[in-house]
């Protein structure tokens, strides 16, 4: 295996739908997910009919600088969307409206466990419709259903910064952690509204690209595109130790085949022939405006993470608790009351996590109950204990015997008897330690 | 058979107000007039069955029902919209144009859709699909266009006032070459919504009337901000009908292009040389703006490079908003695009593509840079600058045929102001009586200067006998 001495590089391109009320440049609800029927969140301008301008939603503008923000980019003051041409049933307009050579947040940088990755740019344009091969009254039919078609989408394109599927996956998770902290989209891959692309190479020399890319696409999973990855560094190798290169293409994820399968070529690069929009004003921001944003950003994952653990939570504690599927505010207030109640914020992370406690439907109070009740002892004196110990021994003459004759076992069941009797909530070791000294 | 339909917008408002006239009466006089000339001369593509009906409920709102002319590029809910191409043979809008929605609340009626350059592609609405529409004045002859059926509808008085559009000369040429009123208001003054795409970033719908009080009219029905259309400006647009008696009395006049070699000595130069006179009599202070090939103060910039820079521009803008007609949703197949659209589409994708954008379109935007600079400094010096609309008198039927550039170089006077996007308009100033064909002189201001140019027109149109409704120039 040559494997070990080719360095995969690896660049990602990745879309997430906003879930803005209202579609990138029309009034249409943006809800394609959950649409009742298809083509009822149309108007003249998302179907692309003659006379439909575009206007651009100043939602969707901000959230994707606060996206960039979140990213680390550098936000353009001043900024154009373009027309990029291409023909496709599901585009209605014969052009996507996208952003070509300003994009909105430019340089940003990611950090995962397995190295940083560098974002070169982070844009804004809308989604397409989308087809449905089908088969109506026995023929075989292509529907078009154009409910997704404006639907804002940001593109996240990484530099070829990516060198293995865990680093690869790592960073998409994050990106679908701090686009879920922002609460700017469901980011959900089963669905669509979050898609993952993976520009993949080998290079002999990590620091020289290689001439050829393949772009694997149609993945929609984490573990597809840890999948995805591996498959393609070893379909490469072999090419590359036969002395070929590998074809430069487009690739799609095949489920079922556990591979990527060719689905274009990619010789000749495509002509979009961009030029910018003329229905839609240049995009002007001062700095004022981007401070606002900065300042109103939510905590991170990463800073939260670490917040956590300097309060005294485990790492993997503190990992899990970061993500966006915990509301912070709750968890922020837990821990502060837990701190004012000498409850130590690890127990309450570990009852958050460990009772998987719904953070959007319990208050800091109930969680902060819930972890005294379960770590707080009642003081209880020794000849309480004891006395109790006694009587259950007594109570119990069979399940002694069975202890005395090598039934270890039985010591639970004494133990819970004693710990009944007694009614209060104590260190079950100390209970255990006299129950055995008086049983030799 | 009665004379309502010779009336002005603002005669026949009056006239309404007064109940000296009835609708039905003038309905009836529009009718008969369009029954005996639409044949002839092909002016209307489409007209409204239920226009009466329409009057009659609308006959207390401002504008009491009166019927117009609406250039076909204007989508009209429920009423077939073709551009006059084939392409939208039996497209029937779901929805109105932003334009004819603010005209019908106002009160009018949209009377039928008039014939174009199909998509507005030409100067002649010798492209149409449809065939192309006479000149009222002499069938022998081209109306102009893009809005040339439009003009027509006004000029054979086949309408009381109408809706055209220009990207470059579309409504001030075809108004030139029919001896009626044109004003292409500023870009970004009159909502682009629901009005199918030529060249997006020089658009602008526009009134023609068959006075320069009647443009003011609809104007101020149809200006201002549209939440459809994110280019329009959210200023508050002036009442240019309260303003037209203002005069010129002070006002800095700069006469443009008459020294230019195809126009020099020509009967349009004299046209603009007597307008001045005509313009210093009442008061304002007129003097020549020499032309120069370079950006220079107190100079204009020649139109020539206006030419190129307009093609390019507009074929690529062409290029990209053709690409929806794909053949898929409606109705009729690419190969219906005829070959002025087809020429077009190839020359716009050609100057877009990868390794000729910037040779080509991004230098035209350099180009057209120069131009608003060169405004910029002039309106600096003048409040309105006059010149020829059009190098001369209207072409013969057919003169389109073998001259693919035919447009560009009869509009290349209005190309560099429509590039910078000012207002203009086109008032009759001249006319040859052996073949009863006009001239138009052609009054532009800086940007948002409606106002301005719609005064000056005013003036002299009231001041000379040229309109064939108001003097009588015989």
């Amino acid at each position: 295996m040559s494997t070990s001495s080719r360095t995969p590089i690896i660049g990602m391109e990745i879309h997430v739908e906003l879930k803005t009320r209202s579609k990138m440049f029309c009034g249409c609800k943006n809800d394609p997910f959950h649409a009742p029927k298809p083509n009822i969140y149309t108007c003249p301008v998302c179907l692309g009919m003659p006379g439909g301008l575009p206007v651009a939603n100043k939602k969707a503008v901000e959230w994707t600088i606060t996206l960039g923000l979140a990213l680390g980019c550098t936000i353009a003051r001043l900024s154009k969307f373009d027309r990029k041409h291409y023909f496709y049933p599901d585009l209605s307009k014969g052009y996507q409206i996208s952003q070509y050579d300003q994009p909105l947040c430019e340089h940003g940088v990611v950090h995962t466990e397995f190295g940083d990755i560098r974002i070169r740019r982070v844009h804004l344009e809308e989604d397409t419709g989308k087809l449905q091969h089908t088969t109506v009254d026995g023929k075989k039919v292509s529907l078009i259903d154009f409910n997704r078609c404006g639907v804002p989408l940001v593109e996240i394109v990484t530099e070829p910064d990516i060198h293995s599927s865990e680093q690869a996956k790592a960073y998409a998770k994050k990106i679908q952690q701090i686009v879920r902290t922002l609460d700017i989209s469901d980011a959900d891959m089963e669905k669509g509204s979050m898609r993952l692309e993976a520009n993949i190479s080998l290079a002999d020399d990590p620091t020289v690209l290689p001439n050829y890319k393949v772009e694997a696409k149609n993945i929609n999973s984490f573990r597809f595109l840890e999948q995805a990855i591996v498959f393609e560094t070893e379909r490469q190798t072999e090419i590359l130790d036969d002395g070929n290169i590998p074809t430069q293409e487009t690739r799609g994820w095949s489920e079922t085949k556990h591979a990527t399968i060719a689905q274009r070529t990619k010789e000749d690069a495509e002509d979009y022939r961009y030029f910018p929009d003329p229905d839609l004003p240049p995009l002007k921001f001062d700095d004022a405006y981007i401070e606002l944003l900065r300042n109103n950003l939510p905590e991170l994952p990463e800073a939260l993470q670490a917040r956590y653990e300097s309060l005294g939570i485990t790492s993997a504690f503190a990992t899990l608790l970061s993500s966006p599927e915990y509301d912070s505010n709750i968890v922020d207030e837990a821990l502060h009351l837990g701190k004012k109640n000498g409850v130590e914020a690890n127990n309450i992370a570990s009852v958050i996590i460990n009772k998987k406690i719904d953070t959007s439907k319990t208050s800091a109070k109930e969680i902060v109950r819930i972890t005294t009740e379960m770590y707080t002892k009642d003081i209880v004196d020794g000849t309480e204990i004891a006395s109790a110990v006694h009587v259950v021994i007594q109570e119990q003459p069979k399940a002694v015997g069975d202890y005395k004759s090598g039934k270890q076992q039985v010591i639970g069941f004494l133990l819970g008897m004693v710990m009944k009797k007694i009614g209060k909530k104590i260190d079950t070791k100390i209970v255990q330690e006299m129950l055995m000294k008086v049983l030799q | 058979m009665g004379t309502l339909h010779t009336l002005t917008l603002a005669q026949t408002l009056h006239k309404l107000a007064e109940k000296e006239i009835t609708l039905a009466d003038l309905y009836r006089d529009i009718d008969t007039q369009v029954d005996v000339f639409n044949t002839k001369l092909n002016v209307y593509l489409t007209r409204n069955e239920q226009a009466l009906s329409q009057a009659q409920e609308r006959a207390c709102l401002p504008l009491c029902g009166i019927p117009l002319a609406i250039k076909d590029n204007f989508l009209t809910k429920g009423i077939r919209t073709t551009a006059s191409s084939k392409v939208l043979d039996t497209f029937i809008p779901p929805y109105e144009s932003t334009v004819t929605s603010r005209l019908q609340q106002a009160g009018a009626v949209i009377y039928g859709k008039t014939n174009m350059d199909a998509w507005a592609h030409g100067s002649s609405t010798e492209t149409s699909d449809y065939g192309p529409t006479k000149n009222p004045r002499n069938p022998e002859y081209l109306p102009g266009g893009s809005s040339g059926g439009s003009a027509a509808a006004l000029a054979e008085n086949m309408c009381i006032a109408a809706m055209g559009s220009e990207t470059a000369g579309s409504i001030r040429q075809p108004s030139a070459w029919c001896g009626t009123v044109g004003l292409k208001p500023t870009y970004g003054r009159v909502s682009r919504a629901g009005v199918v795409a030529m060249g997006s970033s020089l658009d602008s719908p526009g009134p023609m009337g068959k006075t320069v009080e009647d443009t003011t009219i609809l104007f101020d029905a149809i200006a201002g901000h549209d939440k459809y259309d994110g280019t329009t400006s959210t200023q508050h647009p002036p009442k240019l009908y309260n303003a037209l008696k203002k005069g010129v009395r002070g006002m800095r006049i700069g006469i443009a292009y008459i020294d230019h070699a195809d126009i020099k000595g020509t009967p349009a130069a004299h046209s603009i040389e007597q307008a001045a006179k005509v313009f210093e009599s009442l008061g304002a202070r007129v003097e020549h703006v020499p032309l120069s090939s370079t950006l220079k103060n107190n100079t204009m910039l020649t139109p020539d490079y206006a030419i190129g820079v307009y093609t390019v521009v507009q074929r690529g803008e062409v290029s990209s908003n053709l690409g929806r007609y794909d053949g898929i949703r409606y109705g009729n197949p690419r190969s219906c695009f005829g070959d002025e659209a087809k020429r077009r589409i190839m020359l716009g994708t050609f100057t877009l593509s990868k390794g000729y954008a910037d040779k080509y379109y991004i230098k035209a935007q350099q180009v057209r840079n120069l131009y608003f600079k060169n405004y910029a400094q002039l309106f600096s010096s003048y409040d309105i600058l006059i010149s020829p609309t059009s190098p001369g008198f209207a072409l013969k039927l057919g003169a389109t045929k073998d001259n693919p550039m035919f447009g560009e170089l009869e509009d290349m006077l209005v190309e560099p102001s429509s590039l910078s996007g000012l207002p203009g308009i086109s008032v009759p100033c001249g006319h040859d009586s052996k073949t009863n064909l006009y001239l138009g002189l052609n009054i532009i201001s800086s940007h948002w200067n409606e106002e301005k140019v719609t005064r000056a027109a005013y003036a002299f149109e009231q001041h000379t006998s040229w309109n064939s409704w108001i003097g009588d120039h015989t």
